[in-house]
């Protein structure tokens, strides 16, 4: 059955149109998450408020989890969803830059739009800040498109990787998950926190 | 949703209720469109619809526009990223009116000037928005949706950004404590 659109269930038109509720149901929890306050995302990276962690680390377990239930029911074919491919060293490197980027600028591309969404001024910033970001890239390509193209491993699975099952990686990654929730709700005592 | 506290914002979701939200948002995407959510692959739309409206001679020899050309053939804005972004909008903004949350205001500690977190909204935008193009995407679509479709490069990617944030918060930590 699933993925609809890739199964021609759906037309390209319904997609896109499907893609746009899709999005409002994203920017309505992150807003609802607290995801438009950029003090509150730093907050995960001083103890002080772990939101991010909480919401971040729960959904990408309920998508993993649904996706496994719905390929053993039946309901999709999981060789038809895009697997994000791996480029070592863009993935670390990026990673690295992007992480700088969020420390210094305090929101990702993703809360920035929700942030601007309900007039935050320092996320439209933000949103110009990549702008110019996409800019450099695009224009320097030459610069860098060697460590961009650089040691493609295709299109592997963490659990692969690992030498597990997709069962057994997502049990550790839930046992790992509560691990860290735990860390969350003890830091959020001991540091002192505001609601912004 | 506290109806009694008129006088302020309602207070936000619980973070465990949004990230099972959240989960299902992406679990739709995927079961709907086969594919996770995204963020910055918008903003790319919109870079490139920018240089090859400015510059449609030069446009051509970028390689990394040509790369997105054999990806999109089509018109540039007419992506599934940028409905899902105009989406976000949207929905953050109904999130926040039913809040009470509407208001235009530069967000900072107490510590640090107006003009101030701008400028490091900005470095912050353009660092961000470099290493989403060089990482294949960002916190949503390299970070979030490829975790959950157990992607290695995602999960590295994760590691990558909140590592790094880590490591660096101890020399930014005045401008946010």
């Amino acid at each position: 059955m699933g993925p609809l659109s890739v199964n021609e269930l759906i037309s390209a038109n319904t997609n896109l149109f499907l893609a746009f509720i899709i999005g409002i149901g994203f920017g309505f929890v992150l807003e609802q998450s607290g995801f438009s306050s950029s003090r509150k995302l730093a907050g995960v990276f001083y103890g002080y408020d772990t939101v991010v962690l909480k919401v971040f680390f729960t959904a990408a377990i309920i998508a993993m989890l649904g996706l496994l239930f719905f390929s053993l029911f039946g309901w999709i074919d999981l060789n038809l969803i895009y697997i994000n491919p791996t480029y070592l060293t863009s993935a670390i490197v990026g990673g690295i830059i992007m992480g700088a980027g969020f420390i210094i600028g305090g929101y990702c591309p993703g809360t920035s739009f929700c942030g601007a969404s309900i007039g935050k001024i320092d996320a439209f910033v933000f949103i110009g800040g990549l702008f110019i970001g996409i800019l450099i890239f695009t224009l320097g390509y030459k610069i860098w498109d060697g460590m961009y193209l650089a040691k493609f491993l295709g299109f592997p699975k963490i659990s692969q990787t690992l030498g597990l099952s997709d069962g057994v990686f997502g049990f550790l990654l839930i046992l790992v998950a509560l691990a860290m929730f735990w860390v969350a709700e003890w830091a959020e005592k001991r540091f002192p926190r505001e609601e912004y | 949703m506290n109806k009694s506290e008129k006088s302020g914002p309602t207070k936000y979701l619980n973070p465990y209720v949004g990230g099972v939200l959240l989960g299902i948002v992406l679990l739709a995407a995927n079961f709907i469109s086969g594919r996770g959510l995204g963020a910055s692959g918008a903003m790319k739309s919109v870079v490139i619809t920018s240089i090859t409206t400015i510059a449609p001679a030069s446009s051509g020899n970028l390689g990394f526009v040509k790369e997105f050309r054999a990806d999109h053939p089509g018109n540039p804005m007419k992506t599934w990223l940028v409905f899902e972004m105009t989406g976000v909008l949207v929905g953050g903004f109904l999130s926040g009116a039913f809040a009470g949350r509407l208001k235009f205001k530069v967000e900072h500690s107490p510590k640090i000037t107006s003009k101030k977190r701008l400028f490091l909204a900005l470095t912050g935008g353009v660092l961000f928005g470099f290493g989403a193009e060089l990482g294949r995407g960002c916190t949503s679509g390299a970070a979030l949706s490829g975790m959950a479709v157990l992607s290695l490069g995602g999960f590295i990617t994760m590691m990558a950004i909140f590592g790094t944030a880590y490591a660096l918060a101890y020399f930014f930590r005045k401008n946010w404590i």
